[in-house]
């Protein structure tokens, strides 16, 4: 039989007992619905945390330190390769050599000290880290108040709120933190500040080593080496409040107070590593305690990650965090999934029972189809339309269902989080691919109910049939 | 294709037709046997008889007399437990499931005594119905149902419902259907027995039509020994699913045979 001529067959049935098979349906579209819901809430929630996660920068991010700083994140690279004394130096030209390496979109080097900030003549200790321009696209500034750096070299500094409320001599509330940033702000953008700090400057003459050491001649070149400390003051206007938690900070937001990057390099301010590494802290080529490096996503991190170990120096990603977030995702939708799967079981179990039911009441019409010439296929493929129409049927209205209690759900939890003062959020997500693999489910799941009931019609004996009443 | 009321070649004339005719069904040996509980029950017990294309066949016996059994047999709807169906130099013993289907669909058109159309289904819609299994071209459907309703003076109610129509109306249509794929063989189970006698007579006249007509060879099953004597040119007699008789009814042949020669009159 042609496939038109099936159709219409199957449709034309389906019309004939239109509330047991729209009841029928309405049991598929309701397992479909479940499982998209189920499914939709399990995407939306991985790319709603991914999305948070690949905004606050951490999961794209390697911070690459010498073997020579034997403060290491990682013990075990360390005993491996070469001993810290031989290895590598993290300067300048490998910041550069770093940055081309393919799949990364910046490096750059992690300045921060502590030092005294001046405001309204009160002295202030505290963390002055330097942040790159690309820090500005992470949501870790998401709430500032006031604006970002107006350009890499400006003298501008943003304040992280705790330390605001210190300039402004207020006691953090201790509990939730119901800090009103704006409030913060308004009294402080535009002001002054001053940062005094340790100046690290060349000597342009070394100071002549003793000739009785018995250094030999690469030694001597640098045994001399000398670099003179001076303090210095850098005014800075505040430009922006950052609605930072102090517990939450990582990677480049680690301070309280933040400098533009190329500003803070031209200060050359002593960083920890200048007393190490001596000879070089002399010349104009700086040392760099750490150096960030920006993975274009989070995939190629481990690639990148490998590159800068061959060149032998320490790594540090949270990778494998990500990676275990990635993996309780991909458990957490295939239980969402399987739940979602239990209403269509349910509708599986409805569809077999309405065909089964079918064949009793067709029974004579089976047989006198077979009379008049249809094949054992041909019955069995008419019922396969039948529960193949009521599958597609089932998962088109399923599909918008699903969707359908996504958006009130949605729509609900945002109006929760508002009465909370929470943003709101997206996390329901219905991408094309599974509005297209629930209805094929749907499909092929009704298919394989009619399995069943499409054999016994097709292996009806005639005169059996013919002789039913 | 031929019209539906042009015989086709291979027919010999009517008066032709007898068993020494080319044997259009060869039954051999046939059996059909039935377990029931502990009992064996034999509804067809070794019986052979030849039928000629053409010819008008009654088979007749009480009821038990296992002569539906023969029909089905015939028809392809049941298999023989032994011996040999010969159709058109096909055995059905020997057919499979599928190619037996395709045996109902193209070589035979059946009629039944409770007519058997499908309820949800226009008379227009049942008539087509085997068409849609034979995947006979959608445009040329409609014509071939028109033609074959009108043929059976059913064109005003093709859009009726069966239940909307009489019994002998409903057996018009059924005959329509089986007619429909240009079927070479006719098997009739008790064609008239729901019906009175006189639509009985209107129905039996468009049996003998389609059997002079368009050459079909018929096989109708009945109990009624007069409506058989009128209308058939051989009468089998079955009784415990044995043959026990086989004449030749020469009223009906010769009533045949006028109408046919009248006919090839007309049509030279």
């Amino acid at each position: 039989m042609k496939l038109t001529d099936l159709t219409e067959l199957a449709v034309r049935n389906l019309r004939e007992s239109l509330l047991r098979n729209s009841l029928t349906t309405i049991g598929i579209s309701v397992g479909v619905a479940s499982l998209v819901a189920m499914l939709s809430l399990g995407i939306g929630l991985q790319q709603l945390a991914s999305r948070r996660l690949m905004k606050s920068g951490l999961f794209d991010t390697v911070v690459v330190t010498s073997r020579r700083d034997l403060r290491n994140f990682n013990r075990e690279q360390e005993r491996s390769g070469p001993a810290p004394g031989e290895s590598r130096i993290l300067d300048e030209p490998t910041r550069a050599e770093i940055e081309h390496l393919p799949n990364v979109l910046e490096a750059y080097p992690d300045i921060r000290f502590i030092t005294e900030l001046r405001y309204d003549d009160k002295p202030h200790l505290t963390t002055v880290a330097a942040l790159p321009a690309s820090a500005q696209s992470t949501d870790a500034f998401e709430g500032i108040q006031g604006r970002f750096f107006s350009s890499e070299t400006a003298p501008e500094a943003i304040l992280q709120k705790t330390f605001a409320e210190e300039l402004l001599g207020k006691s953090p509330k201790p509990g939730l933190d119901e800090t009103n940033v704006a409030e913060l702000a308004a009294p402080l953008l535009g002001k002054e500040l001053i940062m005094r700090y340790a100046q690290r400057e060349k000597q342009s003459t070394p100071v002549k080593p003793s000739s009785d050491n018995g250094a030999n001649s690469d030694n001597e070149a640098l045994a001399g080496a000398a670099y003179s400390v001076i303090s210095r003051e850098q005014k800075l206007t505040i430009v922006g409040v950052a609605d930072l938690d102090p517990e939450s900070m990582r990677g480049p937001t680690r301070g309280r107070v933040f400098l533009p990057l190329k500003l803070a390099e031209t200060l050359h301010v002593m960083q920890p590593t200048d007393l190490r590494e001596i000879s070089r802290a002399a010349s104009d080529q700086p040392v760099y305690s750490s150096v960030s490096v920006r993975v274009k996503n989070p995939g190629q991190v481990q690639k990148v990650e490998d590159a800068i170990k061959k060149m032998g120096f320490n790594t540090f990603s949270i990778l494998d965090a990500s990676r275990s977030i990635q993996q309780f995702f991909k458990v957490l939708d295939v239980f969402l999934g399987i739940f979602g799967s239990l209403a269509l079981a349910v509708a599986f179990i409805g569809i077999v029972n309405t065909l089964v039911m079918a064949i009793l009441e067709r029974r004579r019409e089976i047989g006198i189809m077979k009379a008049i010439g249809a094949s054992d296929g041909d019955v069995r493929k008419l019922f396969f339309a039948e529960a193949g129409a009521m599958g597609i049927l089932g998962g088109i209205v399923g599909v918008a269902l699903g969707w359908a209690i996504g958006q009130v759900i949605n729509l609900g939890t945002n109006v929760y989080l508002k009465q909370q003062s929470f943003p709101p959020e997206h996390f329901w997500a219905v991408p094309w691919w599974l509005v297209l693999f629930a209805i094929l489910f749907s499909f092929l799941v009704s298919l394989a109910a009619g399995l069943y009931p499409a054999g016994r019609a097709a292996r009806l004996d005639p005169v059996q049939a013919l002789r039913y009443e | 294709m031929d019209g539906l009321d042009k015989p086709t070649q291979r027919n010999p004339t009517a008066l032709e037709a007898s068993p020494a005719n080319p044997p259009a069904i060869r039954v051999e040996q046939l059996c059909r046997h039935y377990r029931m509980g502990e009992t064996l029950i034999r509804a067809v017990d070794g019986v052979t008889l030849t039928v000629g294309a053409g010819e008008f066949v009654a088979l007749l016996g009480s009821s038990g007399s296992g002569k539906s059994s023969v029909l089905n047999l015939i028809a392809g709807l049941d298999r023989p437990t032994s011996g040999n169906v010969i159709v058109q130099h096909r055995n059905l013993a020997e057919l499979s499931r599928e190619d037996l289907a395709r045996y109902r669909l193209h070589t035979v058109g059946m009629v039944f005594q409770s007519f058997n159309l499908i309820a949800s289904m226009t008379l227009a819609e049942n008539v087509e119905l085997p068409m849609r299994f034979a995947e006979v071209d959608r445009g040329k459907r409609d014509g071939l149902v028109g033609e074959a309703l009108a043929r059976v003076g059913l064109q005003a109610r093709m859009n009726h419902r069966p239940s909307e129509l009489s019994g002998g109306e409903q057996q018009r249509a059924a005959l329509a259907r089986a007619l429909i794929n240009r079927p070479q063989l006719l098997l009739a189970d008790e064609p008239t027995g729901n019906l009175d006698s006189r639509t009985g007579t209107e129905i039996m006249n468009i049996v003998r039509e389609f059997n002079q007509q368009l050459a079909m060879t018929v096989v109708m099953v009945t109990h009624e020994r007069a409506l058989a004597e009128r209308f058939a040119q051989r009468l089998i007699f079955l009784a415990d699913g044995k043959l026990v008789g086989d004449e030749s009814n020469s009223v009906a042949t010769a009533s045949n045979a006028m109408d046919q020669a009248g006919r090839n009159r007309e049509s030279r």
